[in-house]
This record gives structure tokens, C-alpha cells and sequence, in this order.
């Protein structure tokens, strides 16, 4: 058993199948961060490379201390100190770095389709670290790895995620990623945040928070994204808050054993209240800790294939 | 290819093998101080649980057991078609100061007890690592001998040996027949 494809784009283009080996293989890394000495020898020689043209603190340490924790190079490039900067496409900044010849490319980027456009550029495999609002899929799996520790399986629960739904690239990775895995999401938020495609990728809407919660056995609370509101969404972030924020006196109507997540950086008191951020429903920091584990798993599974044909497409691409 | 089976150990071999490896591991460490088993997985695990087990019976008191998945230490990774599969180490006490007892169920090149030593030392510092093995068959590319014998077999690097630690015991040898 191993990946499809080169890169990991995207949930969407992941089976079921491919998902539960990438939890497994997570699973069995997780000791590595348990010990004194947290590093394996698996990945010697090979290089990563994390290319962030957005601000990121966890995703991008993740995936650093992840290579790291299996003996890889890693070296990290953020836009303001990328050529970017002096004009440079980003199909020639991917050129260039293929020509060092790095195994793994981990790219963000603000807009959606950019790791798309890199892959078709590059020999080496791509991982989507976020792009736009498109998707994010290592966000997503460290979810799944953390729904399925804390309830055991993910077919049959019920997933309820609450807010910017319309920016979210964690909500699209989650809503494929839960679906294909057996569970059923319901999403709620303003109604000037929720895009109408979201019933067609197999969620469904909740007109308020509470009728969201009451029946879900995991709530996943999501940051508003003022970096990508183009407009006014909502009036201000008290009347949001009053409508679509979780707090204490709210989460008495969810189930008792209810868990609650958020894929962070939180924005405390707007869609979630400190109480409940750090209550003890929540496993937020149990996300963080698994990142590591699930990134760990992917850079071992992509840096193992032989993908000689599929490299070899790419070099045809980019001789025509 | 055509194989033949060739039995090497029945359930009472098997048996007769694990209580003198139990004995010799007891007599070399002077009792159970400080003694614990490393089970590598696949094989040494199911071989490990009956070695602790005999011990415990002989002694009258448990020592501690883990598993060890060797996959992350492998030797073969850069030219292995795909990463294989990684299974779960379970080690859930200090190996510092410990006699380890490394347990696998066939020694064949020896890559894999290099590569479960090198997993070990990234645990702690173990006084001393010892290795027990059910079959020896040889061919060995490492420098690495066992401590712990249950049966020498010369085979040829053709042959299959499969040990069966469940259910109904034995140690099979397929034996090709090709030429």
C-alpha cells in the first residue's frame, strides 16, 4: 500500500484508503516526539523545502520540526525574503528550486491553485500546506487523527463546523476529508459566509449555532479570515460573536461528551470564549501535537515512492 | 518454481527450544534483575510474550516486555520501491542501566538486529543488549552472532523459513526446487 500520486494537493484527490494509511502511519510515528532523543534516522540525505508566501507559525514549525524529526534538510523560505519580492513568477521560483534539487516541496500560498501550478513545474512532490481558499489538507488529516484518538472511529459521528465557513480551506479539506471517511458534517455561520457549493461537497446547513451543536459529537470552531474579506461580511465582531461564537453558557446544550477544535491561531472572545478554548472539551494543543505526527507520516510516505513516470511527465511538460 | 515443505520444529520443539533459551537467559543474567525483553516486530514479538512468559514461571515474577518496529532504522530505504509500512514501537519503561534481550524469531543477514540496536541506543543507554533467536540460518552480512540459540539450520538463501508462534507451533522450511 502506498500513495496514488506524487503530491498531496489536496483531500480531494485522496481515497479512502490512502487517508487511513496516512492516520496509521501517523500513529506509529507519534512515539519518536515521546522520547529523549526525538529523531529517526528515515530520511538522511533527503531536502525539504518549506515555501511560505503567507504568514504561518504552526503549519510552517510543524513541518520543519516534523523533517527534522526524521533526519532531513530543511530549509524554509517566507515571501519577504523570497525573490517574490524583486518581481520573480512563481513558476520561475519553482524552477529554480527544482534545479537544487529538493525531494520535498511544502508550499502556502494565498492564492488557490498555486501548489497545483508548482507540482507541474517540479520534479519533486508538493504538499499543500494551505492554499487561498481552496484547501488544506495536512490541517485536515491531523483532525481526523485527532477525532479518531479521542472517539475511537470517525464513520457515524456527527461534525459540526461553525463559522467563516466561505474562507475556510480547513473547512473544505474537513467537509471531504469527514465525508469520505463516513461521518456527517453540518456546517453553520453567517449567512453571507456560507457559500452555497457547500451542500454540493456533501455538508449541510444549520441556520443557527445551537441547532449545529446540539446533536454533534465534535464542534470545530473556525477563525473569521479578515485577511481574504474582500467586503463586510457582518456588522461587527460583537454582533458575530453573540450569534456565532462559543461560549460556556452556549456548549450546555451540546452533548456531554462533546469535543470541541479549532485549527487555530484562535481570535479569543469572537468565535470562541477563553473558557471554552481552554475547557476541558477542548483539544486544540492535542491538534498541534499531532501535526507533527501526521506531517512526519507524509513526508515519509511521499519521500518513499519511486515516481519515475510521474516525474518524468513533468519534465516532458516542461520541455513542450 | 516448485517448493517442498520440510518441518524443522514441531510444537514440542518449539516448546523444549523457548524453555532452554528462558534457562540460558536467566543463568547468563544471574535472575531477573534489571532484566527486560525487546520484541521485534513482527516476528520477535509472539516469540518474546513465551520467553517472558517461561521466565515469569520460572522466577515467579514478571519482567518488563516492549516492542520494537525497526522500519524508521531501515538500511534499505533509499532503494526500497516504496517506504514500507510502519508498525508501532511500544516501549514503555527506561532501557537505561537495562540487560536488554533483543528477541526475533529468525537471524538471517543480521541488518535487522543492526538496525533494532540502533533503535534501542536512541532510547537510553542499555548496560548491555544481548539478542535470543529461534532460528539461526546463517548467511549472515553484519558482524552479528546471537547469544541465544533455539536451532541452528543451514539453509540456502533460496529457502523460505516460516515460524509459527501461534496457535499450532512449528517452524517450517520451504525449500526451492528450482534447479
Amino acid at each position: 500500500m502506498q500513495l496514488r500520486n506524487k503530491d498531496i494537493l489536496g483531500i480531494k484527490d485522496l481515497d479512502r484508503d490512502e487517508i487511513e494509511l496516512i492516520l496509521d502511519t501517523a500513529e506509529s510515528l507519534k512515539w519518536v516526539s515521546n522520547r529523549d532523543i526525538k529523531k529517526v534516522p528515515t530520511l538522511r540525505g533527503k531536502t525539504i523545502i518549506n515555501l511560505f508566501f503567507e504568514a504561518s507559525t504552526r503549519t510552517r514549525t510543524s513541518f520543519e520540526i516534523a523533517g527534522k524529526r526524521m533526519s532531513a534538510d530543511v530549509i524554509n523560505i517566507s515571501a519577504s525574503s523570497s525573490s517574490a519580492v524583486k518581481g520573480e513568477t512563481l513558476i520561475d521560483t519553482a524552477k529554480n528550486l527544482q534545479a537544487m534539487s529538493p525531494d520535498i516541496i511544502v508550499v502556502r500560498h494565498g492564492s488557490s491553485g498555486a501548489p497545483q501550478i508548482i507540482s507541474g513545474a517540479v520534479k519533486a512532490s508538493v504538499i499543500n500546506a494551505g492554499d487561498g481558499c481552496h484547501e488544506h489538507p495536512s490541517q485536515s488529516l491531523l483532525d481526523l487523527l485527532t477525532i479518531r484518538q479521542v472517539k475511537g472511529q470517525i464513520e457515524g459521528l456527527r461534525i459540526a463546523i461553525i463559522g467563516d465557513i466561505k474562507h475556510s480551506r480547513v473547512a473544505r479539506s474537513n467537509i471531504y476529508a469527514l465525508t469520505k471517511m463516513g461521518a456527517q458534517v453540518v456546517v453553520a455561520g453567517f449567512p453571507t459566509l456560507l457559500p452555497p457549493e457547500i451542500e454540493k461537497m456533501g455538508a449541510s446547513i444549520r441556520k443557527t449555532l445551537d441547532e449545529a451543536i446540539i446533536d454533534a459529537d465534535v464542534i470545530m470552531m473556525l477563525r473569521i479570515q479578515k485577511e481574504r474579506m474582500t467586503g463586510p461580511y457582518f456588522p461587527t465582531e460583537r454582533e458575530y460573536s453573540m450569534l456565532f461564537g462559543l461560549n460556556a453558557k452556549r456548549l450546555k446544550s451540546a452533548k456531554s461528551d462533546v469535543t470541541i477544535m479549532h485549527p487555530g491561531p484562535v481570535n479569543r472572545g469572537v468565535e470562541i470564549s477563553p473558557e471554552v478554548a481552554d475547557g476541558p472539551y477542548s483539544v486544540i494543543l492535542e491538534q498541534v501535537a499531532n501535526g507533527v505526527a501526521i506531517r512526519m507520516a507524509l513526508l515519509y510516505l511521499l519521500s518513499g515512492r519511486k515516481h519515475e513516470e510521474s516525474r518524468k511527465e513533468a519534465r516532458d511538460e516542461n520541455n513542450n | 518454481m516448485t517448493s517442498i515443505k520440510r518441518k524443522i520444529l514441531d510444537a514440542d520443539g518449539v516448546n523444549r527450544a523457548i524453555t532452554r533459551i528462558s534457562h540460558e537467559i536467566l543463568e547468563a543474567n544471574k535472575g531477573i534483575e534489571n532484566l527486560a525483553l525487546v520484541g521485534i516486530r513482527t516476528g520477535g514479538v509472539d516469540l518474546a510474550r513465551y520467553l517472558s512468559k517461561k521466565i515469569e514461571e520460572i522466577e515467579g515474577s514478571s519482567i518488563p516486555i516492549g516492542i520494537i518496529d525497526i522500519t524508521l532504522y531501515r538500511d534499505d530505504l533509499s532503494i526500497a520501491t516504496h517506504h514500507p509500512i510502519v508498525g508501532s514501537t511500544e516501549i514503555d519503561f527506561s532501557i537505561d542501566d537495562k540487560n536488554l534481550v533483543l528477541v526475533d524469531d529468525v537471524l538471517y543477514t543480521g541488518r535487522t538486529v543492526r538496525a533494532a540496536m540502533d533503535a534501542l541506543i536512541d532510547f537510553g543507554r542499555p548496560k548491555a543488549i544481548m539478542l535470543a533467536v529461534l532460528i539461526d540460518r546463517g548467511h549472515r552480512e553484519l558482524p552479528i552472532k546471537a547469544d541465544f540459540v533455539g536451532k541452528n539450520v543451514p539453509t540456502s538463501k533460496n529457502d523460505v523459513i516460516k515460524a509459527r508462534l501461534e496457535g499450532d507451533l512449528g517452524v517450517d522450511i520451504f525449500i526451492s526446487k528450482d534447479d
